[in-house]
């Protein structure tokens, strides 16, 4: 892929390239070249690739403290948090771990969204993207029934029941994920197992994910094609990679700031109360990264048809490549979507709100509204917008504005005047 | 013609050893999906005895079955009249309560939300019986489903009345 022909020095190096080229692939990713103007946003892969690693490592290391059973699980927990050394600490980044990679994971998205980077020739990197952030949902869910505490417990009881809505089978499926007639020991220990395993899936399909998107190169602000590599690209190392690391370290004082000053305030009090099969807490939520789809799901009165849309407000993110059918990538050049495409970010984190709160009186009419807005963005504005946006001149080159100025709305509209 | 022919004979191999070849992957598969299906000593536990001589009218007692919840309820008579002047057609999910209570004095059902499996709350909600905190599913006295997104009356067991103090639940 790559133009230069990397030859190894030294001839261990010669002698081991020859047998696998890894040495030749580390040089691609050296040279990989990178348009030149990636904003910060675009540096939220490198942030993601950090938060996986870090999960994996905490993780591999908490399981050598937990205790997979009923009976045991919720104690082995406080034993990780008040004996095993700095186990608070590994526990805590953990567990805030997963918050922080959602939050990088949807940054990652909405910067998706905004640019454009979902459409020709990237659908692939977008599906592949989207199966990992599905498994992420998954991992998290199982995470944190793990803990086995209150919220643990009725979360996956809520969650495994989704499945009961299916006509016919939803029973059996559902004792099939329980192991039994009701989330139990053999639950837990399943979780557990597939906790452990399904990181090791999202690591494959980052490669994967990367390897697509190498292919075709990065998209960029301005949303149109380069010419690699060129007077609009730089090499990814050091650019891009100092770029990253920068970025990666002020994320990690977000980061900081949580693990070590505010621990517990992404999770609930009562997961400090062990599992109790005859008692529900008065309110169940989720985590915060799924209260979107989880007022989706209360805001259908109908139990079949609440699993549905809230299934579907994820598949229609897989296939929104076909959904928006404009042929300009960036909203810096489509006016009308870019308006949209703030209701949309408001329209989410409004479902997020009333996914929170109880499922009654106005919370319930605002999911309702918010639910109905969510899906007509992308059903029915999007496609029309393709047809009827009027967008604005995008121009042939990266080096091309800028030669008059910034890459920004303005400029794109004074060329256009000139 | 003599070509087809032999195509058609190798085609015919094929789809054999193809078919075969599933019915023996399906074969090794199985006992690796059904193995997460209850198992013989989730099983085991499929019955259960309960004293309910010290229950008084009005009161509830909630007792573990197969690791979900079990509602046993001495109704007051209030509760049964109320239970019983329902009309079938205001039900959403329509049974009568001598079809739900054996004996109208005892309530027994499942502790357990039809929608997504929550452990409702006794005494409350609109219809003076049951009211489940997680998605606000209302039910009535005889654990009817009358208001919110349950699909189904909260269900009733396998059970029997040992003697007059024992109910054995499955």
């Amino acid at each position: 892929m790559s133009d230069h022909e990397y030859t190894p020095k030294s001839k261990l190096g010669k002698w081991f390239n020859d047998r696998l080229p890894l040495l030749t692939l580390s040089n691609h990713l050296q040279e990989y070249p990178t348009p030149k103007n990636l904003n910060y946003w675009w540096t939220f892969g490198g942030i993601l690739t950090f938060c996986l690693i870090a999960q994996i490592i905490t993780g591999l290391i908490l399981a050598m403290h937990y205790v997979a059973s009923a009976d045991l699980a919720f104690g082995s927990v406080e034993h990780i948090m008040r004996d095993v050394n700095y186990g608070w600490l590994i526990r805590y980044v953990h567990a805030n771990g997963a918050s922080m990679f959602f939050l990088a994971v949807y940054i990652h998205i909405f910067r998706s969204l905004y640019y454009g980077s979902y459409k020709s020739p990237r659908e692939v990197i977008w599906i592949i993207g989207m199966i990992i952030y599905f498994l992420m949902m998954a991992t998290a869910f199982m995470g944190y029934v793990l803990p086995w505490g209150q919220m643990s417990f009725w979360g996956a009881t809520v969650i495994t029941n989704l499945f009961s809505a299916i006509p016919l089978v939803g029973e059996s499926v559902t004792n099939w994920l329980w192991g039994g007639y009701a989330v139990d020991n053999p639950t837990l220990i399943r979780f557990y197992s597939l906790h452990y395993l399904f990181p090791f899936l999202i690591f494959g399909l980052v490669i994967l994910h990367i390897w697509a998107l190498h292919v075709p190169g990065n998209n960029n602000p301005i949303g149109i094609d380069i010419k690699k590599p060129s007077k609009d690209t730089v090499p990814f190392h050091p650019y891009i990679v100092i770029k990253d690391l920068f970025a990666l370290l002020i994320f990690l004082i977000v980061f900081a700031f949580f693990v070590f000053y505010s621990p517990n305030i992404l999770g609930h009090a009562d997961n400090y109360i062990e599992a109790n099969p005859l008692v529900t807490p008065a309110h169940i939520v989720p985590e915060w990264y799924l209260l979107p789809f989880y007022a989706i799901l209360r805001s259908i009165p109908d139990k079949l048809f609440g699993v549905i849309a809230m299934f579907a407000a994820i598949f229609v993110l897989v296939i929104l490549p076909w959904l928006d059918t404009s042929k300009v990538r960036s909203a810096i050049f489509r006016p009308l979507y870019k308006q949209f495409y703030w209701f949309l970010v408001a329209d989410v984190l409004i479902l997020g709100y009333v996914g929170a709160m109880p499922a009654e009186g106005l919370y319930l009419l605002v999911a309702r509204v918010a639910t109905a807005y969510y899906f007509l963005h992308f059903l029915v504005i999007l496609p029309l917008l393709g047809a009827k946006e009027k967008t604005l001149d995008i121009p042939l080159s990266l080096t091309e504005p800028v030669l008059g100025g910034s890459p920004n709305e303005s400029m794109a509209k004074n060329k256009k005047e000139i | 013609m003599e070509e087809d022919k032999k195509t058609n004979r190798r085609d015919f191999i094929f789809t054999a050893s193809y078919a075969l070849g599933a019915v023996g992957v399906g074969a090794a598969v199985w006992p690796l999906i059904d193995q997460m299906n209850p198992d013989a000593s989730v099983k085991a536990l499929a019955s259960t005895e309960v004293d309910i001589s010290g229950v008084e009218k009005g009161q509830s007692i909630t007792v573990l079955w197969r690791g979900k919840p079990v509602f046993i309820r001495r109704r007051t008579e209030e509760e049964i009249v109320k239970a019983k002047d329902v009309k079938l057609e205001d039900l959403p999910h329509p049974e009568t309560d001598e079809e739900r209570a054996k004996n109208p004095e005892w309530l027994v059902m499942l502790g357990v939300c039809t929608h997504l499996g929550c452990v409702p709350l006794g005494d409350k909600g609109e219809y003076g019986g049951w009211f489940c905190p997680c998605h606000g599913s209302h039910y009535d006295t005889s654990g009817r489903i009358r208001k919110g997104p349950a699909p189904t009356n909260m269900e009733v067991p396998k059970y029997e009345f040992v003697n007059a103090n024992t109910i054995k639940i499955g």
